[in-house]
């Protein structure tokens, strides 16, 4: 479980993050959502220690993470993985070394044999098999984000950061990234926090959703419950889409949680 | 400026501050050794070869009174290869090849979010990525100095004797004419302290880069100008220190 304090974050004088207080729960996928500017990236990177915080404290089971000791900070980085918005994979090395490097570098008691097993198991896992030889430039922007994935989870990280997982994919391959990524995180009982806007999500794998508004932590709750949460800027920024305009049709006229509304449903409508 | 130094000490001191294993680092400074080394001598070999040949035909060229011997040259030419032109010409070469690589390499790697990757992981980037090249550089830019003094005085032999000015015989003499060992000594000190130079002050250009592609090209474009002034100065100041 990740416990974000009283987290206030400002830039030239601009209050980005006005005091978040919020909890990323185990086995879920939490998503962080709001539209464009409302420091979702912002607390994402001061939760992983990319950017401090200039108030309040971060928590990972129990260990706090802001201003502690390097070791200990050090320790609580070695179970994170994380997938970037670009994927931000090292072009200079192969889809197999992307995937092997975290081993090679934080694993140092793994032999070469057990580091190539754990490398084939991840590519396996995340549908890529064949791509190890491959360079990064020679792979499309799906099979990026999931080379990231593999390389994310290679180390058995507890807490997976994907930071729009979705962006720049069609909507096919976007279902697909997020299937995997809510696989993953049942699969492993891992903390997983993805940053997103795209509303396909939120009816995908939002297990646990806190919205943002202008540095504000403005509603939290579930997939099932957002349809009908009652703040104004999550109703005006969900109903923007008119996918979730049609499946809220189908929800209300089927009296059914959101789950009850599938993409084709709310398409037919 | 000040704010800027500041910032580089602090960067350097980072870089040093909780290293990765040696086994890594060592794999990284020889990967980074051929790529600044060996990839650099076509260019060097090339400069260094001209620049020896050219200034033996301008030495002779103003060399008009009878009654200083031709040796003259060859011993003019050594002279001026070892203690300036292949240090420092060889190094403000390799300001632009490497120094340019360094930055743009760094930069493109921090705006794609590779840096950042490696920091999430518990990485200490900056060692992992500048610590080899700046050990690299300081590894090779002395041998590539030594290549470029060797080949310019090829060069110079080679010009002096086709072009007529000057005999073979005449120009080994002069080559051979009160040579101070410590000059290349002084020279290859130089050479090292280049290499630190060229190669932080691109690493540091490179590794704070923001913004897009439009910002990677300035900050090469900023790492080789503020190199090779650097690279003036400290020529300068070890000059005034050393000789």
């Amino acid at each position: 479980m990740i416990e974000v304090h009283n987290v206030q974050k400002s830039f030239d004088g601009n209050q980005v993050l006005r005091g978040i207080n919020c909890t990323f729960e185990t086995g879920k996928c939490n998503l962080l959502l709001g539209g464009s500017g409302t420091g979702k990236s912002v607390l994402l990177q001061c939760i992983v220690g990319l950017m401090k915080p200039d108030i309040g404290s971060i928590t990972f089971d129990g260990t706090v993470f802001t201003n502690n000791k390097v070791d200990i900070k050090q320790e609580i980085r070695r179970k994170i993985g994380m997938l970037f918005q670009g994927s931000a994979l090292f072009d200079s090395m192969t889809v197999a070394e992307n995937v092997e490097f975290p081993l090679k570098m934080l694993m140092t008691e793994m032999s070469r044999e057990e580091r190539l097993d754990r490398v084939e198991f991840c590519l396996k896992r995340v549908g890529l098999e064949n791509a190890g030889t491959k360079m990064p430039s020679e792979i499309s922007g799906g099979m990026k984000k999931r080379v990231g994935i593999a390389r994310a989870i290679a180390p058995n990280c507890t807490y997976l950061f994907c930071d729009e997982p979705n962006s720049g994919l069609d909507p096919l391959t976007s279902i697909k990234i997020d299937e995997l990524i809510h696989e993953i995180t049942h699969e492993y009982g891992i903390t997983t926090v993805v940053v997103t806007h795209d509303m396909n999500s939120v009816i995908e794998i939002g297990d646990h959703i806190i919205f943002l508004y202008k540095g504000q932590k403005l509603w939290d709750g579930n997939k099932d419950e957002i349809l009908n949460a009652k703040v104004p800027e999550l109703k005006e920024f969900i109903f923007s889409s008119s996918l979730v305009r049609a499946a809220k049709k189908v929800d209300d006229e089927t009296h059914g949680g959101l789950a009850a509304a599938t993409t084709d449903e709310a398409i037919n409508i | 400026m000040v704010k800027s130094f500041g910032e580089f000490l602090l960067f350097i001191q980072s870089m040093l501050f909780r290293k990765e294993r040696f086994s890594v680092l060592w794999n990284r400074t020889v990967d980074e050794c051929i790529i600044i080394g060996v990839n650099s001598i076509f260019i060097v070999a090339i400069v260094s070869a001209f620049i020896g040949a050219v200034t033996c035909v301008q030495i002779a060229y103003n060399l008009t009174n009878p009654l200083i011997p031709k040796s003259t040259i060859g011993y003019m030419v050594r002279e001026m290869t070892i203690l300036e032109l292949a240090p420092t010409i060889t190094s403000i070469v390799l300001a632009g090849k490497v120094g340019s690589s360094i930055a743009g390499g760094l930069g493109t790697m921090r705006i794609t979010e590779q840096v950042s990757a490696l920091e999430v992981m518990g990485i200490n980037s900056a060692s992992y990525l500048v610590l080899p090249r700046i050990v690299a550089a300081m590894l090779m830019f002395p041998l590539l100095v030594i290549l470029a003094m060797s080949l310019s005085i090829i060069g110079g032999y080679l010009a002096g004797s086709l072009t007529g000015a000057l005999s073979a015989q005449e120009y080994v003499e002069g080559i051979r004419t009160d040579f101070i060992p410590y000059n290349i000594v002084f020279a290859l000190i130089k050479s090292v302290v280049f290499a630190f130079l060229v190669s932080a002050i691109a690493a540091f250009k490179g590794f704070f880069t923001s913004g897009g592609a439009l910002e990677v090209g300035a900050a090469s474009t900023d790492a080789v100008n503020n190199s090779i002034i650097a690279i003036l100065v400290a020529d300068f100041a070890l000059a005034a220190i050393l000789l």
